[in-house]
């Protein structure tokens, strides 16, 4: 049962990184890659009626993590205090840039909205990947899940390399994006991006597994649970894929890349397993999914609560990206009047 | 700085900030969704025209909800671990069945209604605000429950040194989760309906729109009034509630000290809690507050001398908040009465229409203090009777707290003036003028 939310607790990150990954994307590259404020509008309704559902696969992820794992949750939100406020005001950032950028008419307010996108973007996605790399490494906290560290520890080698990743992994999933909602200049210079990111990103991948060699314990505990390689392999065909796929079909790039984000959350998080937050300075302290689970009877109540939720929620959801599939045109913009 | 108090003042600010967004939301979801049906039943381009113009309110409104609420959720990890660990086995569970069952409907169909007006059909869109009516609500309901369990545990058994899951079926049924749930949502509705009559009243004053606002006052008059009559009727409820399953708020609330039979209510009080008595006590009405509290004007009403004093809530603050609230309630029945009553043509009235626009804060006000009530006259628990506040906060430095602290002030200052400013650009500027092509 444990090991069944420990995969729901993963999937829950893999699909929030897929959807909301896009999003992320293209704010960090928005300043790179727009020349106009028309480009600039179009990456703001290229996210328009998708971010906020997506971000409820955070809020939803944060529930499931203190629901299904209390301890867990108790122990890794108060260890990742800073981090985790700077995140939440980032989102913030992100949402007000969003939604009141079209609001007033100053090209002073437009560029603070810009700037938003951009840090609202840019430092989340740095964020979770610094998060998720330390969390992959272990943390310092004592047999009472008291965190004995600081933010700056968080920013270490490893960290940093994780934070790196996530970055170029989303603004790659972003430039795929925007490459599907736009026309013309705009499309090229993205589809022109996703090549030049693609490389990085796969130096980068494999930077982070020579690293995780060094700083973690990973593969140790993988050899033990040989079927988390599998992971790996989905991963590694999700890149190959996407970059075969780039020139013929975007779309089938960005599956690529789906895929791809979803096989190296599976890895990394399932390369802790058992452990959900591990202790750097006794494993004995760490923090497992046994004894940081919820009781048999709310797990088992969560569960059906879940899965007769979840599938009812993709559908709805894949439906609003059908209505919305459409490129986003000047001409679209302007004809909308809650445009952004 | 004390940790206890600044995890405690960064939640209370966290948490009244997010509840300046929800009612609304609450509240004029059902509104608009009444004026589309009407717009779909008769195709008059005129309730077209009014859904766009408040849905433009309702849309600024809605993202700040929806930000300031995921610092909460994420808030209980953050600030209050020990007492996480404790009740997440109960208390997770609800938050996580809100997301999943409820606001993702709700964030989901937020999208469809915004952007959706040429892209899907004219019965799809309504269907979309209806679904976001509901599950706001809905949504509502889960946190209610979750907040229900906090002042009336139930269905739990200690174990593993936790409150742990006994009986589901208990947690949905609490009743004072419930009363508390009416009470709420209630006064959230009522106040997206002031927020119309409002907006209405003040355009109406100045001849703008006069048919299109004159059909939006018939709406939200009759709203407005039977929901101020229902946040009574569900507060008197939660109040026989309180006194049965929080008696020390109960008495705290009306700043009753001595445990007596028949006990009488006092138009004029001014509670002392050091000397534990009040220090004036003016105007009894004999027998009134056994009545409003048991329903019998002979019952017992325990007092605050009877309980231990580690155990008595804050008085003062408790008291004034809960008189503050009755009273207003009696302000707003009479104010949804009088719009009701001149609803054909609130411009005639210039009293009424000059009234009006100044009532969109006031209910604001009122449920920031009946949250008070709840939440102070619930102290020093966290969790009644099982956990202390004092025990349940994480262990952070409180440095980090301060920081945190003073980041939301800051943020939520500057959301606020932000939020008020656009609402009241948008509110005045008044609907899009109608297209003669739309028309005809």
């Amino acid at each position: 049962m444990e090991t069944i939310w420990f995969f729901l607790w993963t999937l829950l990150w893999a699909v929030y990184f897929i959807l909301d990954g896009f999003d992320l994307g293209m704010g960090t590259l928005m300043p790179a890659i727009s020349k106009s404020d028309m480009d600039r509008r179009i990456i703001f309704n290229a996210q328009g009626p998708f971010w906020d559902g997506n971000e409820v696969w955070l809020i939803t992820a944060g529930g499931v993590t203190f629901a299904a794992f209390p301890n867990a949750y108790a122990v890794l939100f108060s260890a990742l205090y800073a981090p985790l406020l700077i995140l939440l005001f980032c989102l913030i950032f992100r949402a007000v840039a969003l939604e009141f950028r079209n609001k007033i008419e100053n090209p002073k307010w437009k560029a603070v909205c810009d700037l938003g996108l951009f840090l609202g973007s840019f430092a989340p996605a740095l964020l979770l990947g610094v998060a998720f790399a330390n969390l992959f490494m272990g943390i310092p906290i004592d047999q009472n899940g008291v965190y004995h560290g600081n933010l700056f520890m968080l920013l270490n080698p490893y960290g940093l390399a994780g934070g790196v990743l996530f970055v170029l992994m989303f603004c790659y999933h972003g430039a795929l994006w925007l490459e599907l909602k736009s026309e013309g200049e705009l499309q090229a210079r993205a589809l022109k991006a996703a090549r030049i990111i693609w490389p990085l990103l796969l130096a980068m991948v494999l930077v982070f597994l020579a690293l995780s060699g060094v700083y973690t314990d990973m593969y140790e505990r993988i050899a033990q649970h040989p079927v988390v390689w599998s992971f790996l392999t989905l991963a590694v065909v999700g890149l190959l894929a996407t970059r075969l796929a780039l020139g013929s079909s975007t779309l089938g790039a960005f599956v690529g890349s789906a895929v791809f984000i979803l096989g190296l959350t599976f890895f990394g998080v399932f390369g802790m397993y058992p452990g959900i937050i591990l202790s750097s300075i006794d494993p004995a302290y760490s923090v497992t999914i046994f004894n940081g689970a919820s009781s048999p009877l709310t797990l088992k109540i969560m569960l059906g609560v879940t899965l007769a939720a979840v599938p009812v929620v993709l559908v709805y959801q894949a439906w609003v990206f059908w209505t919305f599939r459409h490129k986003v045109t000047e001409e679209a913009i302007n004809n909308d009047s809650h445009a952004y | 700085m004390d940790l206890v108090l600044l995890s405690r003042l960064q939640f209370a600010m966290t948490v009244f900030f997010h509840f300046v967004f929800v009612p609304l939301t609450l509240g004029l979801s059902v509104l608009l969704a009444i004026m589309e049906t009407m717009y779909v039943r008769t195709g008059n381009e005129e309730y077209k025209r009014m859904v766009k113009f408040w849905g433009k309110l309702f849309l600024i409104n809605f993202v700040l909800g929806v930000v300031t609420g995921i610092t909460l959720e994420f808030q209980f990890g953050t600030n209050w671990s020990r007492y996480s660990a404790f009740v997440g086995d109960i208390f997770g569970s609800l938050l996580a069945i809100e997301a999943t069952v409820a606001f993702f409907l709700e964030s989901t169909f937020i999208a469809v209604w915004a952007f959706g007006w040429e892209r899907v059909s004219k019965k799809m869109h309504c269907f979309a605000i209806w679904m976001v009516a509901i599950a706001g609500n809905i949504s509502a309901l889960w946190i209610i429950l979750a907040n229900g369990f906090m002042q009336n545990p139930v269905g739990y058994v200690m174990r593993n040194g936790r409150a742990e899951l006994d009986d589901f079926f208990a947690v949905l049924t609490n009743p004072y989760a419930w009363g508390e749930y009416f009470h709420t949502v209630s006064s959230a509705w009522m106040l997206g309906g002031f927020f119309v009559l409002g907006v209405a009243a003040w355009h109406l004053a100045r001849k703008n729109e006069v048919s299109l606002f004159t059909k939006a006052v018939k709406i939200a008059a009759p709203f407005t009034l039977i929901m101020a009559l229902l946040v009574a009727v569900a507060g008197h409820h939660q109040g026989m509630n309180v006194a049965k399953l929080q008696p020390a708020k109960m008495a705290a609330m009306e700043s009753h000290w001595t445990t007596q039979k028949n006990a009488p209510m006092y138009v004029f009080v001014w509670p002392d809690q050091e000397e534990g008595r009040n220090a004036i006590e003016a105007l009894p009405i004999p027998g009134m507050m056994s009545w409003i509290a048991f329903g019998d004007a002979n019952a017992e009403v325990k007092g605050l001398s009877d309980f231990p004093k580690e155990d008595i809530p804050p008085v003062l603050p408790t008291f004034l908040t809960f008189r503050f609230m009755v009273a207003m309630g009696g302000l707003f029945i009479f104010v949804a009465a009088w719009a009701w009553w001149r609803r054909k043509d609130i411009a005639s009235d210039k009293y009424l229409s000059k009234i009006l626009p100044w009532m969109i804060p006031v209910p604001y006000v009122v449920i920031m203090a009946g949250w008070t009530v709840a939440e102070v006259g619930r102290q020093p628990w966290i969790v009644y009777n099982l956990m202390r506040t004092s025990d349940a906060v994480s262990p952070v430095p409180a440095e980090s707290v301060l920081f945190s602290f003073l980041a939301f002030l800051g943020i939520y200052t500057l959301l606020g003036v932000l939020d008020i400013w656009l609402l009241r650009k948008f509110a005045r500027k008044g609907p899009e003028p109608a297209n003669p092509a739309e028309e005809a």
